[in-house]
């Protein structure tokens, strides 16, 4: 059953949280999977348990119950160490906060993940740091600093650091939060052009405005999946950008 | 991650925070530089020990008259079996590896002459005597064998002894009163200086032990000479030199097979390594001391990395959740601990030679510098930045990368 057709796979997993007398059931019998090539936003509020997949599906974390697959491989039998290969191989991660090393160039930055891959049959790192830093639109600016960047720019090295590896997929934390509202319309441009070029993309996000780029919403309640629902009318960032319509608010929450 | 980047990355981190830096490599530093200079000066002092011993001529071996057995009890020196001039006479013919023989009769006598009178050491030797003992005259010339055979009162004096009576004039050919008896002085000694104990090697007069033994009244009476000493052919034949003296005089005393010798053969060698064992453990006190604060520093490497992991708590999240492994985190934190210590090594050895440089030039203690040890107390740096480098490097290893990402 964990043939290459579903690049995720969960069966069931829970977590439990056991802080000594107090037991918090983060997950409940979560079943998940998502197929090469989707766009999945995943939305909740604080405490539904969102963070908690999100760390699971990045194999930062293991479910206490259940199995879970990423591209074939059972990742809850997995030590330290396999997990932190299968971490470098198969996934790219994209933070809020950008989590660049600072005092190191977004060269250095993107090129991090092959520093610490073990596979020797990985071709030229520089030339594959560069690719990557081309695809976002960064080839000028790979030499500079962190702080001499704007926070698009920002992300966008990050989103370069998490692709260079050529993951399995692409799990983004709020990677708009710390943006204002174009430059998150940028952002998710990049990532609908990264989408369009074969790359599987998991967003957790709070903002449907956010969540209407993406091709699938899963919402999450109290540990549980309440919604998973493609989405209808989907937007069309680059579009948005060249007309400029976007809500004049921001992108918060709906009502 | 490959040493290049690990390297880099150590360097980014030290040089980020300067001042906290050179601090921590301050206690790294005055070890390595307290450890160089201490073991420097007791080099120094081994070294000048050694080289006086040397000058007490190096192939020299001195026959000791031994402590003697009766019915099971030790006696002193002084109550056994003396040595003779006929001990010296056998050896003088039979003893193929010495190249000079020379008795030596000791005494401490009052002499007149010059301008003053004088407390002063007499000794009575061979005429090959400076030969033994490698010691030049810096004017006038030493006695012959023929002055030995006729007892003529002929002398030559040390250094001391000219500049207490003779300041003013040339000491060679003036007369001297030892203990009343008229002696020509023909030589003066050259300055020895400190001996290796600080007496005063320069405060004597040497004369013909045949002058001293049968002219100079209150000097033993019968043919007791204290020392008999030796100049062995070469350095590499002390042994054998020392094995044939042994023979020939267990021959002279007529020793029965299996018994005690009653005489005592020593070379400079065992002198010189009694002395060597004394200088070592001063040596070996002073670096130990030296190596304590080398230790304090590594506490100071290991406070500031335990620091530095918690600050850098964030980095190592972000390490981890892009695919370094514990052990990825626990080389880069010791490599750090690692160039912290080595560099703090590098300037304490440049400090210590630069220290070591001005003890030279403020006090008159000699000092050496040896490469080994300098390696070796930058080694034992490396080694601290390891031992001190190894806890906090493994705490950072062992972070949970969720809560490592978290914290801010």
């Amino acid at each position: 059953m964990n043939g290459p057709q579903h690049v995720i796979r969960t069966e069931r997993i829970g977590k439990i949280y056991d802080s000594g007398e107090v037991q918090v059931e983060a997950l409940k019998e979560i079943d998940l999977r998502i197929e090469p090539g989707e766009m999945v936003a995943i939305m909740g509020a604080s405490g539904s348990g969102k963070s908690t997949m999100l760390n699971i599906l990045g194999c930062l974390d293991q479910p206490t119950s259940g199995d879970y697959y990423l591209d074939g491989i059972h990742a809850n039998e997995l030590d330290r160490d396999q997990l932190a290969d299968i971490r470098n191989r198969k996934i790219g991660f994209v933070f809020q906060g950008f989590n660049l090393l600072s005092r190191t160039t977004a060269f250095e930055n993107v090129e991090l993940p092959l520093l610490y891959s073990r596979r020797p049959e990985d071709g030229d790192p520089a030339a594959a740091t560069r690719r990557a830093l081309e695809r976002v639109g960064l080839a000028e600016r790979m030499h500079h600093f962190p702080n001499q960047l704007s926070g698009g720019q920002q992300q966008r090295v990050a989103i370069a650091r998490a692709l260079v590896n050529q993951p399995a997929i692409v799990l983004a934390d709020e990677p708009t939060g710390n943006l204002d509202t174009r430059t998150s319309i940028e952002i998710m441009a990049t990532f609908q052009e990264l989408n369009r070029q074969g790359i599987t993309l998991i967003l957790v996000t709070h903002e449907h405005d956010i969540a209407d780029y993406c091709k699938r919403i899963i919402e999450f309640r109290d540990g549980r999946i309440i919604r998973d629902l493609a989405v209808a009318g989907r937007r069309d960032a680059g579009a948005d950008l060249g007309t400029g319509r976007w809500p004049a608010g921001g992108l918060g929450e709906r009502p | 991650m490959k040493w290049k980047n690990l390297i880099k990355v150590a360097f980014k981190s030290i040089v980020k925070n300067k001042m906290r830096t050179l601090l921590t490599m301050l206690g790294i530093i005055i070890g390595v530089a307290a450890v160089i200079v201490m073991v420097a000066i007791g080099k120094g002092a081994e070294k000048r020990i050694q080289d006086q011993i040397s000058s007490m001529g190096t192939n020299l071996i001195t026959i000791f008259p031994g402590s003697m057995q009766s019915r099971g009890v030790h006696m002193g020196p002084d109550q056994g079996v003396q040595l003779t001039l006929d001990d010296v006479e056998r050896i003088r013919r039979n003893a193929t590896l010495a190249l000079a023989v020379s008795p030596m009769v000791r005494s401490g006598a009052q002499i007149i002459g010059g301008s003053g009178n004088w407390s002063t050491s007499v000794w009575g030797v061979s005429e090959q005597y400076l030969e033994i003992r490698d010691w030049p005259l810096s004017a006038g010339e030493f006695f012959s064998n023929t002055d030995v055979r006729a007892q003529n009162k002929v002398c030559v004096v040390g250094q001391t002894i000219v500049k207490n009576l003779f300041a003013n004039e040339d000491p060679v050919g003036q007369q001297l009163r030892v203990r009343n008896v008229p002696f020509k002085i023909i030589g003066v000694l050259k300055e020895k200086g400190q001996g290796a104990f600080g007496q005063d090697q320069d405060d004597l007069l040497i004369a013909p032990y045949s002058t001293v033994l049968y002219r100079l009244s209150g000097v033993s009476g019968h043919e007791h000479i204290h020392q008999i000493l030796v100049r062995a052919a070469s350095l590499g034949q002390m042994e054998q030199a020392q094995a044939e003296l042994t023979s020939i005089m267990r021959e002279a005393h007529r020793i029965p097979e299996g018994a005690d010798d009653d005489f005592t053969v020593r070379n400079q060698t065992d002198i010189a390594a009694t002395a060597q064992e004394t200088s070592n453990v001063l040596t070996m006190l002073l670096a130990s001391i030296a190596s304590i604060s080398l230790l304090v520093g590594g506490i100071g490497i290991m406070n500031i990395m335990l620091v530095s992991v918690t600050e850098r708590t964030h980095e190592i999240g972000i390490r981890m959740a892009i695919g370094a492994r514990g052990r990825d985190i626990l080389v880069q934190f010791l490599i750090e601990a690692v160039v912290l210590s080595l560099s703090g090594g590098l300037i304490g050895v440049l400090i210590g030679f630069l220290a070591t440089w001005i003890v030279n030039l403020a006090t008159d203690w000699n000092t050496v510098i040896a490469p080994l040890n300098v390696l070796l107390s930058f080694g034992f740096a490396g080694a601290v930045g390891i031992f001190f480098g190894y806890y906090p490097a493994r705490k950072a290893a062992a972070l949970n990368p969720i809560e490592a990402l978290r914290y801010e």
